[in-house]
Parts: C-alpha cells; structure tokens; sequence
C-alpha cells in the first residue's frame, strides 16, 4: 500500500508541476512582458487565460504537502526541517503571487495594478525556483532524517539546476498553453508571440539539462543512475520525444495538441524521477516501506483518494472543458453594475 | 513503521524538560496566521450559501434586485476566496516549517482528516470557478445548480479540518509501543474522537451565523445611512434572517460543547472557567483574572453556578487546575486569557440571541422592518462583534489546550522545528508586514467595490428620476458602465450603500 501511495504523490506532484506549473509560467511571461503600454495585450491575455483556473491549479500543492503528512510523516518532518528556509520562500512567495494575481484584477489603477503586477510576476518566479530547488534537494540525496537546515542543502548545484529547470519548464508549459488561448481568444498577433517564447523556453530547457547530466553524476548519482536506465530511461525518452513532438506542433502551427503533449512532456520527466528514486522517499537513507505511515491510516488514504477521484474528476473535467469552451467569463463592471470613479486608468 | 522514530523520540524527550528558545516565535507565527486566515474562513464557509439563497430568490421570483445581489456578492467572493486560498496554503505549509515533531510522529494517525479537507476544498475550487465565472455564459438555472453543491463542500472541508484538531483536543485511534510511538492506528477512532461532534457543529453553525451578521451589517450600515430602499431591505433580511435563526441554535450547540469540554478535557474545562481546586458547589466567575497564587480579584462571582452549567447540580465536582501538576496545565496567564475568551464568547453569544429575538417580534408586529435606528446599530455591529466572537472561540481552544500540542501526549515545546529563533522572528516580521499589506489591499478593494456599485446606482436612480444621466453624476470620465447603469431596469432601486463590505467593511 505504501508503494501505492508513493506513486499517488509522484502523480500529485506531477499534476502540480503541470497545473501550477502553467500558472507560473504565465507569471513568468506577464513579467517578461515589457511595460504598461507594451504588454498590456499580453497581459490582458494572461489575466483572462489564468483566472478561471489558478485556484484550481494550485490546490494541487496543498495535495502534495497532505499526502506527504499523511503517509509519509518522517519524510514529511525531515524534508521540512532541512529544506526550512527554501519551503518558507516558496511559502511567501505563494502569498505574494496569488494575492498579487488576485488583487491585480479588481483594481482600476494603474499604479496599483503595476504594483500587484509586478509582485505577482516576481512571485511567480521565486516560488518554482525555490520548490524545484527543493526536489533537487531531496534527489541529490542530501536530505536524510535529522538533517539540520544548512544551505548546502539547498545551495548545491543539483538543486540550482532543479531550480532553474523549474522556472524554464513552467515558461515553456505557460507559453505552449497561452498560444492555444491567444487562438481561442482571438489574438492572432499573440499566437506567434508564444509560440517562438515557447520555443526559447523549450531550448532552455534542453539546455538546462544538457548541462545537469554531467554535473548531477556525482552530485545526485542515485537518482541519475535511476534515470539513464531502465523505466527512468525509457521516461526521460518519451519524455523528450513529447517535447520534440510539441516543438514540431508549434513550428507546423497545429497547435490542437500542443497542450496535451507539453503537460506529457514535464509530467513524464516527473514520473521518470519517481522511477530512478525508487524504492526511496529520501535517497538513499529512507525507503518507502521504511517511511511509512501506519498501514491502516495509508489504507484509508488510499480510500479517500479513489472517493475524490470519483467525485473531483469529473469536476476538473468540467471546470477545464468550461474553459476551453470560453464558456467562463469573469463578472464585468456592466454585469455588476460598477462604476467608474475619478482617478481610474491613471 | 517509523524505524527512524525511536532516534527522534529521544530529541524530544531531550527537548521536554526545557522551553527552546525558537517556542514562542513559532507559537506567534501560528497565532498570527491563524488568527488573520479564521477571519476569512467564515466567508469561505457560508458566503456560497447566503449568495445561492439570495441567487435562488432572484431566479425563481424573476427579481432583479436579488440578481444584482448575488452577482455582487459572488464578485466579492472571488477576491476573498482566492486570500483565503493563500492564507490557507501557508498554513499547510507552517505545520512543517514550524511543528515538525507533532507531524512526523502523529501525521499518519491524523492526516487522513487534511485528506478529506484537501479534496473537499478542490472541489470547492473548481465549483468556485464554475460559479463565478458562469455568470455570463451558462444559463440561468444551470449556473444555479452547479454550485448548489457547493456548501456541501466547504461543510466537508471544516469537516476535515475540525476532525484534526478535535483530535489535538481529544486524540485516540492509536495505542503505543514500548518506545512511546503510535501503532495500532484506527482511523475511524481517530477521526472521530470524543468532542468531534460537539466542536464541529459549534464551529460550522458559527461560521454560518458569522457570515450572515457581517453580510447584513453593511446593508445596516447603508440603511442607518438612509439609503432604504428594496436593495438594502433584500440585503440585509436575507442573511440576517439565516443568521437569526441560527443564533438560538449556536446557544445550545456552545452550551453542549462546554459541557463536552467539562467531561472530556477537564483542566481546560478549569482554565476556561477558572477553577484552580477540584470542588463541588463551584462558583462561576463572570470575567476576573486568575493569579499565579489561585486567587481571582475582579469579576463578578456567581455561588454555585459553575458546578450548576456543568453537571445540572451544585453538588456537581469540578476538576481544578490544580488537579495535575504545573508544566502539565496552562497557566495563570494562560487561563486568565482562556476565561476571558470564554466569558466574552459567551457573552456575545447571549447578547445576540435578544438581537434575534428582537428582529422577529419587530417581524410579528410589523410584519416590517421600520425605522428603528437602535435595532439596525445594533445589527451593524452583530457581524463585527460575530468575528470577534470567532477569535475568542478559537483562542479558547488553543490557548486552553496548553502545554499539548497533542494533549497529554506531546507537548508544544516537544513538536517545534529546530529552527534557530531568529529566523523564526524573522520570518514572522515578513509575515506581518505581508499580511497587512495583503489584508490592506484586500479590504480597500472591496471597499472600492462598493463605492463604485453606489455610485453606479445612484446615478441610475438619479437617470430614472430626471431621464438625463447627465445631470445627476458629476464623476470622472464617462463609461459605457454609466450609460449600462442607467439604462438598466428600475428594478435596480435607488441609490445602493456601503454593499457587498467584508470583514468590518464598513464599521
């Protein structure tokens, strides 16, 4: 059972990287995306792509730490004492970006929406460096239990390198998902803006990567032995076949599976990290039999997460069909019925 | 399981003895976080709620009025439900960052309730999104049915959550080895302890209650501001009535979980009662200070009554503080803060149930709300009152839990991180300066919100009256949302007030 669960969080994790991972990457671009006049389309873009389905992407991160908890509470304790001060930054930076997100779209002023604008883009970039720092952390093998916090822990380079590959996943994953909303919205000019930004974050990231074979040999060789052979490997390939496959999508401009193959992309390198750490939760000091909550406790987890499939599924079907549907539209002021005051768009 | 404990078990017991330095930041931190994301968590429960009712009015009697409510109200939601989504992610992650002792040991034998919490709360996400975000395109009753589900979510989610800390209050569902671990988990035991019940219900009728205080003081407020018109009559009966009603049935719900408290943690029973000897024909202290010493000074003293509200008898023996040693037991301080909690909780909650009471017999003789100025101040306060209420009845819980983290099996100082305590106060600097910055704007925009909705219906009621839009809204640059306003149907009403505030909106 416990090797059940271990695979739920791997998938959790993956589903984060994908849903949130799209988020930040839209954060990502709405900071790139030059000056007030400048990026204002874009970033128009990027308020109406996103707003929907943030909440949503982001409960996926809430999963991660619950099951982590639940079923495996001494890594729970011994990721967290490590990690202490990344997991504090990745925390602050989860406030600063949803609530500059979320307090950007009310606001009528400029200077106010420059503000939360910029809170939420810088936010957007922190926090996936921060939580990919941390699985670098884990995967280099230099969380064991009782790890005090240091920073070598997080300061080392496969953790840098997890860090930065993080930040360029979530660029690439956000630009191939705003090309598909550039088109469903209409905004032709925007599709070929993400498409070649998509393209240099898929080249950053291969270049990323590029560079961590070599360097993560020695640095986390547990985990890299684990992902060049066997089912890591044969991850780490398709994996990258889907990212060839996305590229060929975006330079042909059929861009009907562009998203579907991207999320393969990050989630099978997700899954191919699941295989190489295995059989360990902390390489290579905990296993997952060692780490383990109480069979009971893991029995009923797993119960409550085939319940909320059941139940959640379907509505995450919905909720992003909806979407792609344009059938969600946020509330206007004419539907509110809200005025203009003195001192709006200044 | 857990082959790695026993090491652990034995840094707790090293740490035991001795209060860390780190302690007290990370208890501040908690307090802080917690005390700032309960404020939001009514809304997160029961504002769904009070805006279906409200939304299943407008559908079903065609009424725009209540239309125009809904949309309003779920506008606001969508920017309290996203602060609340935040604030409540950083707690999930401060269980680890500051308690890691309690998580590692305890997490699988109470985990699974966050389990239900954590789905719950995504389908109330995607529900969220869909309401919000349907106005526009579903239709009407589509829409409407969507998210009647939704407060059955975010009943599952306080579900979740207050079957963990129940179980903090009244763990069980485990038995230990030799090494002081837990094995043996029954999660249905754990899930289900002993003042489960009675806590949940408390905590979910308040939230409820909460909500429709604070939603109909802003119509109060508008009201008292002379803005009467059918908007602020809808606005301010709807969740004042749901809120009424509850209000009766949160005294006997309070009444049953102190007695709960009273049977099954008896010294918190003590601190929120300050009793510091095990005696029958206890008196009952209405406030008062408790002193190191056991004796109280200031207070009103009742003979006989604490023994009388907890067993039906003065003969009934209550436990004392004194009953179990010092460090197992809050102290003075503590309990003082506890009992005040207690007592103001209480005292509110009495207070309210005359506001109910009020509101009806003004409902039988009038059959209306008339002008009584005195009844709408006081229900514009009910809601601001009701959050402080929600505090005090938290603070009780926690507070009154001390030294136990999980009690009688870990202490506070057991489970905190090893973090050094600067970094702690560090961190708790950032927060308070980010929270207030979030909070801050959070209420500003919602207040912008409402000035912008006044405006907007002023000026229609202004157009309705003089037929030119012109004359009556001497404001800034013209928007096609002016020309909307004033072309919208009468139905709207005239001028709309202080709508749609949030916490202390507008008090």
């Amino acid at each position: 059972m416990a090797d059940v669960i271990a695979w739920v969080l791997v998938v959790v994790v993956a589903a984060y990287a994908c849903g949130g991972g799209t988020d930040y990457g839209a954060g990502f671009w709405d900071l790139l995306a030059g000056g007030a006049e400048r990026g204002k389309r874009v970033r128009w873009l990027i308020d109406h792509a996103m707003a929907p389905v943030w909440e949503v992407n982001n409960v996926w991160l809430i999963f991660v730490l619950v099951l982590m908890w639940t079923g495996f509470p001494v890594m729970f304790q011994a990721v967290f004492t490590a990690l202490w001060l990344p997991l504090v930054l990745a925390a602050v930076g989860t406030v600063l970006r949803g609530a500059g997100f979320a307090l950007r779209k009310p606001s009528r002023r400029l200077a106010r929406r420059r503000v939360y604008g910029a809170v939420f883009a810088v936010a957007s970039l922190i926090t996936p460096y921060f939580l990919g720092s941390v699985l670098g952390g884990v995967a280099s093998g230099r969380v064991a239990v009782g790890t005090p916090a240091t920073a070598h822990v997080w300061a080392n380079p496969t953790s840098i390198l997890a860090g930065l590959l993080a930040i360029a996943a979530t660029a690439f994953l956000g630009a191939v998902f705003l090309v598909a909303d550039a088109r469903r919205f209409g905004a032709d000019d925007l599709v070929d803006y993400f498409r070649l930004r998509a393209l240099l974050a898929f080249g950053a990231v291969v270049v990323l990567a590029l560079i961590a074979l070599p360097v993560t040999h020695h640095d986390a060789s547990y985990v890299w032995h684990g992902m060049t052979r066997g089912l890591g490997l044969l991850m780490m390939i398709l994996s990258a076949c889907f990212g060839l496959v996305t590229v060929a999508l975006l330079v042909l401009r059929a861009h009907r599976w562009s998203r579907h193959t991207s999320v393969a992309t990050v989630a099978l390198a997700i899954l191919a990290w699941g295989f190489a750490q295995r059989p360990y939760l902390l390489p290579t000091t905990l296993t997952v039999a060692d780490g383990a909550g109480a069979a009971h406790t893991l029995a009923w987890l797993g119960i409550v997460t085939l319940i909320a499939v059941v139940l959640v599924g379907p509505g995450l079907v919905l909720v992003y069909w909806l979407d792609t549907q344009s059938e969600l539209e946020p509330l206007t002021d004419a539907d509110t019925r809200a005025a203009g005051l003195p001192g709006d768009n200044v | 399981m857990l082959s790695t404990a026993p090491s652990m078990l034995s840094t707790a017991v090293n740490l035991a003895g001795s209060t860390p330095a780190q302690l007290l930041p990370a208890r501040e931190l908690m307090a802080f976080t917690l005390a700032s994301h309960i404020l939001l968590v009514p809304f997160g429960v029961a504002l769904p709620f009070v805006t279906l009712i409200m939304h299943y009015r407008g559908l079903r009697r065609g009424d725009p009025v209540a239309m125009q409510l809904a949309r309003r109200w779920s506008a606001v939601m969508a920017v309290q439900f996203a602060i609340g989504i935040v604030t409540g992610t950083v707690l999930s992650f401060e269980f680890g960052l500051l308690w890691p002792g309690m998580m590692g040991r305890w997490g699988d034998v109470f985990g699974l309730g966050f389990g239900v919490e954590a789905w719950a709360f995504f389908l109330e996400a995607i529900m969220i999104a869909i309401y919000l975000y349907g106005w526009r395109r579903l239709r009407p009753w589509t829409h409407f049915w969507l998210a009647v589900p939704l407060p059955l979510a975010a009943l599952m989610g306080a579900f979740g959550i207050i079957a963990a800390n129940s179980w903090m209050n009244t763990p069980q569902g485990f038995s230990l080895d030799a090494h002081g671990n837990p094995t043996d988990v029954d999660v249905r035991k754990a899930v289900f302890t002993p003042i489960f019940g009675p806590e949940y219900w408390h905590f979910v009728v308040a939230m409820f209650l909460t909500a429709g205080y604070v939603v109909a003081g802003v119509y109060a407020v508008g009201w008292l501001r002379g803005r009467r018109d059918r908007y602020h009559k809808l606005g301010f009966t709807v969740p004042f009535t749901v809120a009424a009603i509850l209000t009766p049935i949160q005294f006997f719900l309070g009444d049953s979980a102190a007695r709960s408290v009273f049977h099954k943690q008896p010294v918190k029973f003590a601190a929120l009662e300050i009793v510091w000897k095990t005696d029958t024909h206890v008196p009952e202290y209405v406030f008062g200070r408790l002193h190191s010493d056991g004796t109280i000074s200031g207070g009103i003293k009742i003979p006989q009554l604490d023994s009388i509200l907890a067993g039906f008898r003065p003969d009934t023996k209550v436990t004392g503080l004194t009953s179990v040693p010092a460090a197992n037991r809050p102290n003075a301080a503590q309990a003082t803060l506890v009992h005040f909690c207690f007592d103001a909780m209480a005292t509110i909650g009495s207070v309210l149930i005359l506001l109910a009471l009020w509101y009806a017999w003004i409902w039988w003789r009038h059959r209306d709300l008339k002008a009584n100025r005195w009844f709408f101040r006081c229900a514009a306060v009910a809601g601001v009152a009701c959050l402080f209420t929600v505090e005090c009845g938290w603070i009780a819980t926690e507070v009154g839990r001390q030294p136990w983290i999980v009690y009688n099996h870990m202490r506070v100082s057991e489970a905190v991180t090893h973090t050094r305590a600067g970094g702690i106060w560090t961190m708790l600097g950032v927060v308070i300066a980010l929270y207030i910055a979030v909070f801050g704007s959070f209420l500003a925009i919602v207040l912008k919100m409402r000035t912008r909705w006044r405006v907007a219906d002023e000026a229609a009621a202004g157009a309705a009256a003089v037929l030119d839009p012109e004359a009556d809204t001497p404001y800034g640059p013209r928007h096609e949302v002016d020309t909307a306003a004033a072309g919208a149907p009468s139905g709207g009403g005239r001028g709309a007030g202080p709508s749609e505030g949030r916490p202390g909106g507008d008090h």
